[in-house]
């Protein structure tokens, strides 16, 4: 299907493991702005745009949309207005733009002036909660029919939500004041991931650390998350790279 | 009904939430004998409530709460990795796809199916949200609610004895185990959901309508 093909659902899944392992790889802020470009051609969106808020109200983004709409955006004061933020703000879930407030008539101004400057009418964004209080705002943004945004979003979720997480640890790290800090796994962690390592099914590592296969279950989701990683194959690929674990 | 409120939208519900934190105080302190702090005006608040959770709560037809959990994302701070880690194996718990669920509470007299309609809210949240699964700190004498309702947790790591024993616990939601739980609610799974969408904002055309 055409607007399937547009939106990247075929190709992305391969692609992403890509994607993220140069995430990981990047050494400053000034990274992060190719990196979402690219995460935006292998989503095959229009936009991605990304923007984080400290405890103390220092701000970071990036993103893909035009310079002289953000312009723009910063000179109208839209930040108040914005149904996305405003429907976003301190919260954690994450949210298709059609279940924000657009009735009022300065949101639908707002709205028509985002389209004359090629923001798309279709949105999803996922807000994060960090460590201290810190909150992030990842958005994707493309223009196509509300049944095609649909499905993208749909086969697309759980990918949207880690790689939003994933983009948002790294900006973390290069926080000023505060250096880079590798994922560490916990003892626990490290048993599980290296036997999942040498090719023990789950019910093996499970009975060899005597625990239930739920509780292993969290162990391996916390070990990807902490890995950036969207499965286990990539989460131990990962932690052998970086020496977390030995096999 | 259920109702999906974040704290910052509590001041709109004075009622509710006045009788949600007082319930609070009387499950945990009275009942429970946890070491929980009241304000002066008897309400049960601890710093997690400070962090803009999300609570579920049922509203009971006079606007008071009949119970209610609080729900917050591991990706930030929670009350099993900053206070219970020795029962999780050491490990933080920590995944985008885990969100938090604490305070389970019901009040003393409340409808019966309570405890059934905030489960089965805590499934429209997954499914709404892609959260995977719930962990949370929970007392002995919740196992009891939890089975009969058909949402017994698995248990990752327990302290105490008897009526001293806390766990904690892992919920999943297999749309088996969602049936089972709407049953146990007496509600409708569309008037579930409706509760969910009315909460969050219903999908409208509204913007395509602008953008068109």
């Amino acid at each position: 299907m055409k607007g399937e093909q547009a939106l990247g659902i075929a190709l992305l899944s391969s692609g992403l493991d890509e994607q993220l392992a140069r995430l990981e790889a990047a050494k400053s802020q000034d990274d992060l702005q190719p990196l979402i470009e690219e995460l935006r051609d292998q989503f095959g969106v229009d936009h991605i745009v990304y923007h984080w808020v400290a405890a103390d109200g220092e701000q970071f983004g990036c993103g893909t949309y035009d310079p002289a709409w953000v312009a723009r955006y910063l000179e109208r004061g839209y930040l108040r207005i914005d149904p996305v933020i405003v429907g976003c703000y301190q919260r954690f879930h994450p949210v298709d733009w059609k279940r924000f407030d657009w009735s009022s008539k300065a949101a639908r101004a707002f709205l028509r002036d985002a389209i004359e400057y090629g923001v798309g009418n279709q949105g999803f964004s996922v807000p994060i909660r960090g460590p201290n209080g810190q909150f992030a705002l990842f958005t994707l943004n493309h223009s196509c029919t509300d049944f095609e945004w649909q499905e993208f979003t749909e086969h697309h979720r759980r990918e949207l939500i880690l790689v939003a997480h994933y983009f948002n640890q790294k900006a973390l790290e290069f926080q000023p004041g505060r250096g880079p800090k590798p994922a560490t796994l916990s003892p626990r962690e490290v048993d599980a991931m290296t036997l999942i390592a040498v090719g023990y099914s789950r019910a093996q590592v499970a009975d060899t650390l005597s625990i239930s296969e739920s509780t292993l279950r969290v162990y391996i989701e916390s070990a990807r998350f902490k890995l950036g990683a969207l499965n286990t194959t990539h989460a131990v690929a990962q932690a052998l790279q970086r020496g977390l674990i030995v096999v | 009904m259920i109702r999906y409120l974040y704290a910052s939208e509590l001041a709109r519900h004075p009622g509710l939430a006045r009788t949600m934190f007082r319930d609070r105080a009387d499950q945990f302190r009275t009942r429970l004998g946890w070491e929980v702090e009241l304000d002066a005006s008897g309400e049960e608040r601890d710093a997690y409530d400070a962090m803009n959770p999300l609570y579920v709560i049922w509203e009971r037809a006079d606007g008071s709460h009949g119970g209610s959990m609080r729900l917050m994302p591991t990706t930030g701070d929670t009350m099993i990795n900053d206070h219970f880690g020795h029962l999780t194996g050491g490990v933080r718990i920590e995944s985008a796809l885990i969100w938090e669920c604490t305070r389970f509470c019901l009040a003393r007299d409340t409808d019966p199916g309570a405890a059934a309609a905030l489960m089965l809210a805590g499934g429209e949240v997954m499914q709404g949200f892609g959260v995977e699964h719930f962990v949370g700190v929970f007392d002995a004498r919740m196992v009891r609610i939890y089975n009969r309702i058909g949402a017994a947790p698995e248990v990752l790591g327990s302290e105490g004895e008897g009526r001293a024993r806390i766990s904690v616990g892992l919920w999943s939601f297999s749309p088996e185990a969602r049936a089972r739980v709407a049953a146990s609610a007496g509600i409708d799974p569309v008037q579930s959901r409706a509760w969910f969408e009315a909460a969050f904002g219903p999908v409208g055309a509204r913007i395509a309508a602008v953008a068109a």
